[in-house]
């Protein structure tokens, strides 16, 4: 381990410490920034060169049972993207799901130093964290899936919140999750249970008792309550449907004043009637989130090409499996949730696949704050994390991006507003939107940032005019200190720790959920909290009073 | 004079030599070749520890040696001829897109996988998915020829998409499943579940097979093209009944599972 280390001449983009293209030295000792180092230290000499902190993603399917589901159905991706070993690293296979140690060096080709899993299953929480540890380089943490969670909706639906506090604690305590997600609340019970239903409204009561709205009302306040450093991650109700973007509203409004994040609401800002093609929502929906600073977002875009969607929303998966006649899984997760795999393709020429990708622009083009507005694109569900770079160019080129117009749906592009945005991303703005931002929302008090006592994560760019180019191939990359990729070269393999939180409970709700695993479970209720031999090297993110 | 590889070591565990392609080999020199890196195992070695290289490049590779343990002969070749002596291992000109490959032994499994052009003659028999997709592809063979003298077994042609597949002696199981184009001829006898799943294409076969019962038959006639592919078959030296040539046929549609275009074409001359 390179115990010490200074970067000289580079221009420095912190948006954190409010630092915009200065030339600045930056120094790191035991995997950490410091003031200074001593002169003996290793130096790198960044000259003509940008230097940002890792890149963070806050959005992304990379590890767990649904990931490796999505390995398995498409080996043909395998055999065509073999992704070899080299000295220091070793071998994989790539396509739009990489395999785990894919995944990982990926991640740092492009910068990347920290990922975070969207969805994991409780019951799929070990079998993540193992694939974590095979997943190198990159910084890691997920969110467990808990709003379809029967036993938490029991607890709903008789209205007892205290213990309902106490039960979401344990579960994402006993699972090492990093906070919830919610998948379409309320969605998969009708989905299993009601002949491939689903539910078509926020406040649609699927049981005559228990609304989503009141399921999200209820993770909100929960998590708040118990300030976890990042609020409910949403996957609204609705997703891909014509005239959605109503829902998407209401879910923000639920929220009141306290916080939460809205995952790819690319996929939620659509108009129009249910069944017939979409319209473009995506001026309703930035507008409220640029005058709601309680709500964050993730945009989801989508770029064309080969896509896999991957998701805890199983009524959706079916719904998807029927456009493209190939092949598909659907699975039931015993008492807590659904999945759906449907292998996809985003073409240019089709009038919804153009709109997603220009409304998804739109929200990016339009967004008046980066710090809530981020970077991603559900990889893999609207494009592989490898189209990142092209994505910022599309942002930070507007030339490149009307090229790009002329060879989509002329259709589509008629019906939004994309062709009037002019605006341009700047360097800073895009260190916000996938570094400073992502670490900011997390509650990732290390990450993001080059100030002193910041993890030592950080991408060396040759500054180009090209900026896919650019992002697509980082000179250096650091990761805790350590010389990860060095003139575009791996020299040196590094395992990422695993990030999660671990809110305090009373014990005495195991005592009330046991019964119900011993009911209706497949598995133990003493196999089932994950053990602390899974953690590997961790960080626990504290909780506390937001 | 044609370039000869000789096997001089029989291999213990299988290799893999996807370098042995003119369009590998067409630019270097012998000693070049001999240092060309395959896989015997998991282990990388060189080509030159196994195969005594002669003579130079014109055109034709000729191996000689049993190679019935060595993999990918030919894969993704583009041109040129390579011949192959004695019998030959799985993956032989895969994902081909020209040239010619001769088997005078017998091939093996996958053999022409997902193939694109050119043409594979095989003496002997072949082994299972013949001119099939790999695992997860949706589509086969998309062009060319692939002529075996002998058997083959099962899952011929799976989801073959253009080209011809025509076979002396017998198929086993699930010649043409999930077919999507392209013509089958077998003109031994066939296994079950003939074409089970086919979209379009043709499957013509000679003996009474069991037919899937989501197969319905739509008529007896006298197809003329096929006198032309069968006097292209007795030129590439298969054994053709002469009756064969006028005789009637039963037309059999299917599968209906899926679309229902395809055909199979069975002799009723008997």
């Amino acid at each position: 381990m390179a115990s010490s280390m200074r970067i000289i001449n580079g221009r420095v983009y912190d948006p954190t410490n409010n630092i915009d293209g200065e030339v600045k030295e930056i120094c790191i000792k035991d995997g950490k920034i410091v003031e200074s180092v001593a002169d003996d230290a290793t130096v790198i000499d960044a000259k003509g060169m940008v230097i940002m902190p890792g890149a963070v993603d806050i959005h992304c399917h990379i590890a767990g049972p649904k990931v490796n589901a999505a390995r398995k159905l498409q080996p043909e991706d395998h055999r065509h993207d073999v992704h070899e070993s080299t000295p220091f690293t070793r071998s994989g296979t790539g396509g739009t799901v990489p395999s785990t140690f894919t995944t990982g060096y990926r991640y740092a080709t492009l910068g990347y130093t920290t990922a975070m899993e969207a969805a994991v299953t409780p019951i799929g929480a070990r079998h993540t964290l193992e694939e974590f540890h095979d997943t190198p380089v990159i910084d890691k943490g997920f969110y467990v899936l808990l709003a379809n969670n029967i036993f938490l909706q029991n607890l709903l639906r008789e209205n007892r919140l205290e213990e309902f506090d106490q039960a979401v604690a344990w579960w994402v305590s006993s699972t090492k999750a990093y906070t919830v997600k919610l998948v379409n609340p309320g969605g998969d019970e009708p989905w299993k249970g009601k002949k491939n239903s689903n539910v078509a409204d926020i406040d649609e009561k699927t049981d005559e008792e228990l609304s989503p709205r009141q399921i999200i009302e209820a993770f909100i306040k929960s998590v708040h309550k118990q300030g976890f450093p990042h609020p409910p991650h949403i996957h609204c109700n609705n997703l891909g449907h014509s005239g959605n973007y109503i829902t998407t509203l209401e879910t923000m409004k639920t929220a009141g004043d306290m916080r939460a994040h809205l995952a790819h609401i690319q996929f939620h800002s659509y108009g129009g009637e249910l069944g017939k093609n979409p319209t473009s929502k995506a001026a309703e929906i930035i507008e409220y989130i640029n005058n709601h600073p309680n709500i964050t977002c993730d945009v989801g875009q989508v770029m064309f090409g080969k896509a896999t969607i991957m998701t805890a929303d199983a009524p959706l998966a079916y719904v998807l499996k029927g456009h493209s006649k190939g092949k598909w899984v659907n699975a039931d997760t015993e008492c807590e949730s659904g999945c759906g795999i449907v292998p996809f393709s985003y073409q240019e020429h089709i009038y919804m696949h153009t709109l997603q990708w220009a409304i998804g622009l739109e929200l990016f083009l339009m967004s008046e704050d980066p710090w809530r507005v981020l970077l991603s694109t559900d990889h893999p569900n609207g494009g592989s994390f490898m189209s990142y770079p092209k994505l910022i160019k599309l942002l930070m080129d507007k030339s490149f991006r009307h090229e790009e117009m002329k060879r989509v749906n002329q259709k589509a592009l008629d019906s939004c507003s994309l062709r009037d945005l002019e605006r341009e991303y700047s360097l800073y703005e895009i260190a916000i939107i996938t570094r400073a931002g992502p670490a900011k929302v997390l509650g990732l008090p290390n990450k993001g940032h080059l100030g002193v006592g910041a993890d030592a994560d950080i991408t060396i760019y040759d500054e180009m005019e090209d900026k896919e180019m650019m992002f697509n191939a980082p000179r250096y990359v650091i990761k805790s200190g350590n010389s990860i990729i060095e003139n575009h070269e791996f020299k040196n393999d590094f395992t990422g720790k695993l990030l999660h939180i671990v809110p305090e409970y009373d014990k005495k709700i195991e005592e009330i959920v046991q019964p119900f695993f011993e009911s209706y479970y497949s598995i133990e209720f003493s196999n089932y909290a994950v053990d602390d031999s899974y953690l590997h090297d961790h960080e626990i993110i504290p909780t506390g009073q937001a | 004079m044609a370039l000869k590889l000789k096997l001089h070591t029989q291999p213990d565990v299988p290799l893999e030599v996807d370098c042995i392609s003119p369009d590998r080999l067409q630019s270097l020199s012998n000693s070049e070749i001999s240092k060309q890196t395959i896989f015997h195992g998991n282990r990388q070695v060189n080509l030159g520890d196994f195969f005594d290289c002669i003579g130079d490049f014109d055109n034709e590779i000729i191996i000689e040696g049993d190679c019935s343990n060595i993999k990918h002969i030919g894969t993704a070749m583009s041109f040129g001829q390579i011949t192959i002596e004695g019998d030959v291992g799985t993956h032989t000109g895969a994902v081909m897109s020209g040239g010619e490959i001769n088997i005078e032994g017998s091939g093996a499994d996958w053999l022409g996988a997902e193939m694109l052009g050119g043409r594979i003659t095989v003496k002997g028999d072949a082994g299972h998915m013949v001119g099939s997709a790999y695992r997860g592809s949706a589509q086969g063979m998309q062009g060319g020829e692939i002529i075996v003298h002998g058997n083959v077994r099962n899952e011929m042609g799976h989801a073959m998409r253009r080209g011809l597949i025509a076979v002396g002696g017998n198929a086993d199981d699930f010649a043409g499943v999930n077919m999507l184009a392209g013509t089958i001829i077998v003109l031994g006898d066939m296994g079950i579940r003939t074409g089970a799943g086919m979209k379009r294409g043709s499957i013509i076969c000679q003996n009474i097979i069991d037919i899937l019962p989501t197969f319905s038959r739509s008529c007896d006639y006298q197809p003329s093209f096929l006198r032309q592919y069968y006097k292209y078959l007795k030129s590439m030296g298969l054994t053709i009944n002469d009756s064969f040539l006028d005789g009637p046929f039963e037309r059999w549609c299917g599968d209906s599972v899926e679309l229902n275009r395809g055909e199979i074409l069975l002799y009723a001359g008997k």
